[in-house]
Order: C-alpha cells, then structure tokens, then sequence
C-alpha cells in the first residue's frame, strides 16, 4: 500500500466528486486551448487570405501592366528621340522630323540598356505624296523592335515585313483596300498586311512599311528621323534623369517626352499599385482588429474560467477533506506523517489536474475545426494544470494535514455513542448506516448523499 | 490492562494520551523506555506507527478499501518489504481469508473488528490500545476478540483496554477505575 494507490483507489470509490473536479480542469483546460487554438486558427486564415489577396492582386497588376502596354501602343509614344538639330516647331508643324540621324543610334541605345526604357522603336517618318492615288500620306518605316533584353523580349511593336504594308483607316477606306490586296506606292508593288481601326489621329494617314525599304524609297539609307521608347517606367520626377541618361548615350539627340501619356499611364500605374497596397494593409488591420478584439476577450475570459474552476476545485477538495475526516483521523493515528495526509489530496487533485487537461485539451481542439496539434502548449497545460489544481487544493489539504487525530477519534466515537444510544431505543426509524455515521460506507459517494445523509442524521438527533 | 467507568470519566483521554495522541498537561508518558512527547510531531507519528496498534469500537476502516488493502493501510506509516505477506497471514489468522477482497460494508460488524485487529498488530506494536473493542459485537464476536487481544498479550505485548464489558475486564491482568479524570481504583 502506498499514497498513490489509496488516492487511485478513493478517486474509484468516489467517482462523481473526481469527475467534478476533472469536468472543472476540463472547462478551464478546453477554454484555454480553444481560445489559443482559435487565434492561431485566426492567424493562419489570415495569411492565407493575405496571400490569397496578394496572388490576387498580382495578377490584376499584370493584366493591369498588360493593358497599359497595349493602351499606350495605341495613345502614342512615350518618348521620341530626335536629331538634336531639329527644331520642335518644324516637327509639331509638319507632323515629322525633317532632321536625321543614323540608324546605329537605336542599335547604341538598346546596347547601353537603359534600365527606364523597355522597348526601342526607330522610324523614319516623312510626308510624303502617293502619286498613284493622288493622295499625300505619312510614310513610316519601321523595322520592329531593337531588343534590349535578347529575342526573348515580349516585342512591343510587330515589325512590317518588306513587301507589306499597313494602312491606317482613312486609307485603306478611301481606297477601298483589304488585306492582301496588292497596292502600288511610289513604283513600289506592296501587299496590304494589315488594316488598322480608326484612331482619329494622323495614324489613320500613315501607311507603315518595312524600314530598309523606307529608307531606299525615301532615299534616306541608314538613316532615321526618330527613336521610340516606349513603356518606359519613369515618373514625372525620374524623367529628367531619363533624359540626361540617354542624351549621354546618344550626344547628338534630344528627348522629348510625351509627357500627359507617360505620367497618367505612371499615376494610373502607381495608384492602381497604392490602391492595391492599401487594399492589402487595410485587410490586414481588419483582421488584426479581429484578432485583437478575440485576444482582448479570451484575456478576459480565460483568466475568468480558469479562476471560477479553480475556486470549484477547492470546494470539491474541501468537501473531500471534510467526507475524509475519520479516514484522515484514523490514519493519522496509524502513524501517518502529516505531509503524507498533504500529499493524499494535492496527489488527488494532480491526478484529476492530468486527467482533465488531457480530456480539456481534445475537446478544446475539437471545438475549434482545422485546430492543429500543438505539443509546446499541451506539453504546458500538462504541467500548468495539474499544478493550479494542486495550488486551488493547497488549503483544504493543509487544513487535512494540521487536523488533530485526537479531536477527529474522539468527536467520531461521540457521533457513534449518541447514534447507537437512539438506535437501541428504536427512536429512529432512519437505518443507523445513515444517520449514525453519515460518513460510513453508504455514503460519501457523493455531496449530495453527504448532505442527505446529514440531513438525516440531524433528524435522527432531533428525535434523540 | 483494563480502564474502566462511566462516560466522561477520562478513559478515552487516557488512550489518547497513551496513544501519542494528545499531549498531557502534566505527567509523563514514557513507552519502551522513550517518552515520545519529547520528540517532534513527525517523529511522534513515526513512533505510534512503530510501537503503538490502535483498535476503535467503530472500527474506523477505509471504506473504499477491501479488506487486504485496510490492513495494509498501517504499512502507509511503516513501509517494509514484508507487509503484504504479514497481512495475508493476519487475515488469515483472523479467518478473513476468504474475505480478502471485500469492503467493509459487505462484512459483519464480528469481521470488521477482526480486520481493524489485524491492520493494528501488522507493524508488530508493543503496545495496543483498545477503545471498546467489543462495544458493537455480539457476544461470540466480542469473545474472538478478547481471545485475540490476549494472544498478543501472551506473545509479549501490553494492551491498554478501554471498555465497559466486564467480561473484557475480567481477561486482564489488571483492572483500573475512572471516575471524574482521576484514577478511582485499582
């Protein structure tokens, strides 16, 4: 016989006033972990709408990219790149640089990779009369994009093949064109490739053909009159600096800056970006407040629960000391050490502490769905528990442990002498197992047969 | 050695006082040759689980546990190696082996006498004190245990008997008078 199989075995005898006392570590265990299982479950469902609302936001940035590209390839260019000896009024006045420069220049630019323009697009672009219609035109040669970034570069411009030719809407309307259809520009046999909508600019006038052909029909070879970077990503204070960069590359040009396209499409850029962002921040701080107004809660409750159920749990062991009084009495006499009589019940009270957390712990993960095994906090609550349990008994076992055997012996033989003396004279009809000794055998197995057993007793001692 | 006198005459004081268990206001109490009121309370307990065996007229057993596990109750106080064994043999000494496994509540008032008996000479005491051991037994009941309590007093012990039986005062060597906390006669 030992303190551990006595407290097994009266926890066995008294099972309701042990599950009590587990169901109160229960409750207390189970809020804790449900509360700590909630928020880490707040936690995680936020990340994974953060995320979710990042991965989202992602891909509406690039369709938003991707249709800006588009947009500013129809609006116009970003920047144009002249011959430094051309002035502004001619060009604005006849629609094309009548000054030229070497074709190299753009091969130069897209070699130096200036890292605020993405694509390059030499042109040489002239007004010119369409003898066999009569009409006057803007000529452009192109030759596509001058990749910065090696062919794998996403091109910006399609280049015209040599033979082909594509036509703004005014003219191929007027002149009743469509793709495929062969057309004759200034003696030179081309196929119309492509038609393009109405823009209600010069574009519509312009007929766009291969660059090396341009440049023989125009008698320009090796020459441009402009550069095009396009989808450049400047904002209207980093444009000097653009300026200045490819000025230094290229010493005989000037930049002008299509400055109403580039910094809408940047302010669009930048505050569709801002708004996403704040979209972002402003989720985050919901869901922050949410946690915090959850934490702020289980603060409260928490503390509450774990009170109340230690309060309980030192009712129930005082209720035990005082069922227990002529077993710790008796025991004592037997030469039982005080801090043995102490560990009976703080023992009892660690066993219902583990007990309770290992059942308060499963339904606290129950109650919250998708709550995740967390060892640290079950490996706490298995230490933590136990110990409050202990700590709320404290006093009651203390109380157990200070009990004078002598007191305890003598007022049981008392209790005993009075019963017996009512029961030999059949005062009562009560049996003596209950009312005589209301701590025997039948009862104690709960409070409630304790106080019915004593309320029995007390008639019993009336009637005496 | 028999105490005997009315209620309130300081028996039951006297066997406590004997007992280790209240201290007397004057006087010593000297038990095999130590005077245990001089040592400190763990002490006092250590030396009634040694040397003193208690029996109760309300038995005073645990009642969750069986019959085994109640005479064990006294090795709490006294471990050694050879409890359980000392405790088989006292059951069966006292005829409870078949009994072993019951809780008090299922044995007769004769057999939880026999059992509190047992749980107090399983540490081998000098001395057993004895309040009433025979106040709830019948007449064959209370016989078995006068002859158990004279066993052990012919096998080298003193029992100190408390009781208002007399024919538990007439199996003692020495019958003693109370009245009024005072020893009356002798």
């Amino acid at each position: 016989m030992n303190i551990g199989r006595l407290i097994i075995r009266e926890i066995l005898f008294r099972k309701l006033s042990f599950a009590l006392g587990v169901l109160s570590v229960l409750a207390a265990v189970g809020c804790l972990v449900g509360a700590l299982a909630s928020l880490r479950n707040h936690d995680r469902r936020t990340e994974q709408i953060i995320a979710a609302k990042q991965a989202e936001t992602q891909e509406k940035m690039e369709l938003l990219a991707d249709d800006y590209r588009r947009i500013t390839l129809k609006l116009g260019f970003n920047v144009l790149i002249l011959p430094k000896d051309q002035k502004l009024s001619d060009l604005y006045a006849d629609d094309y640089a009548s000054k030229y420069m070497p074709e190299e220049y753009a091969t130069r630019l897209a070699k130096s990779r200036v890292a605020t323009i993405n694509h390059i697009l030499p042109s040489l672009q002239q007004k010119v009369k369409w003898p066999e219609t009569g009409r006057t035109i803007l000529l452009m040669g192109v030759r596509g994009e001058v990749y910065m970034r090696g062919a794998g570069q996403k091109p910006m411009l399609e280049p015209v093949q040599a033979g082909k030719i594509v036509l703004g809407s005014e003219l191929h309307q007027s002149l009743k064109l469509k793709v495929g259809d062969k057309t004759r520009l200034m003696g030179h046999e081309f196929t119309v490739a492509k038609l393009n909508d109405e823009r209600g600019t010069k574009d519509d006038i312009t007929a766009w053909i291969n660059l090396a052909e341009a440049q023989a029909m125009l008698g320009k070879a090796g020459q441009i009159n402009g550069i095009l970077a396009l989808d450049c990503t400047c904002a209207d204070a980093r444009l000097p600096l653009i300026r200045a960069e490819i000025e230094k590359i290229l010493p005989d040009t000037q930049v002008i800056e299509f400055a109403s396209q580039a910094i809408a499409r940047a302010e669009t850029r930048n505050r569709a970006s801002a708004e996403a962002v704040a979209t972002i921040e402003r989720e985050k701080q919901g869901r922050a407040r949410l946690r915090s107004e959850r934490e702020a809660f289980a603060a409260v409750l928490v503390p509450l629960v774990v009170l109340g159920c230690a309060v309980w749990i030192g009712f129930l062991a005082l209720a035990n000391v005082r069922e227990r009084r002529g077993e710790i009495g008796v025991l004592r006499a037997l030469g039982v050490r005080a801090r043995q009589i102490l560990w009976l019940f703080l023992g009892r009270a660690m066993v219902m502490g583990v007990v309770g957390t290992c059942l308060g712990y499963a339904s606290g993960q129950a109650a919250i769905a998708g709550a995740e095994f967390n060892a640290p906090l079950l490996a706490a609550v298995l230490v933590g528990a136990p110990l409050l349990a202990a700590l709320a008994s404290w006093v009651p076992a203390l109380l157990a442990a200070q009990q004078d055997p002598a007191d305890i012996l003598r007022q049981e033989s008392e209790w005993t002498q009075s019963s017996n003396f009512a029961t030999s004279r059949n005062i009562s009809a009560v049996p003596t197992a209950w009312c005589g000794r209301w701590r025997a055998s039948h009862c104690g197995l709960a409070q409630v047969s304790l106080w019915r057993c004593r309320g029995r007793a007390a008639a019993a001692r009336r009637r005496c | 050695m028999a105490v005997q006198g009315p209620s309130g005459s300081g028996k039951t004081t006297l066997l406590m006082a004997a007992g280790v268990l209240m201290q007397p206001d004057s006087g010593a109490v000297v038990i095999a040759g130590e005077e245990p009121y001089k040592l400190s309370s763990e002490q006092r307990a250590g030396f009634r689980a040694a040397h003193i065996g208690f029996v109760f007229q309300q038995f005073h057993l645990v009642h969750y546990l069986n019959v085994l596990d109640n005479v064990l109750t006294a090795a709490l106080a006294l471990p050694a190696a050879d409890a359980k064994e000392r405790a088989h043999e006292l059951i069966k000494r006292f005829g409870l082996a078949n009994r072993a496994g019951h809780v008090p509540s299922e044995l007769s008032t004769g057999e939880r006498q026999r059992v509190a008996l047992a749980r107090a000479l399983l540490n081998r005491p000098k001395l057993l004190l004895a309040d009433e051991p025979t106040g709830n037994l019948d007449e064959e009941n209370g016989r078995l245990v006068l002859d158990c309590l004279a066993g052990f007093a012919k096998e080298g012990g003193a029992v100190l008997l408390v009781t208002h039986d007399p024919k538990a005062a007439q199996v003692s060597h020495r019958a003693l008078r109370m009245e009024n906390g005072r020893l009356a006669a002798s």
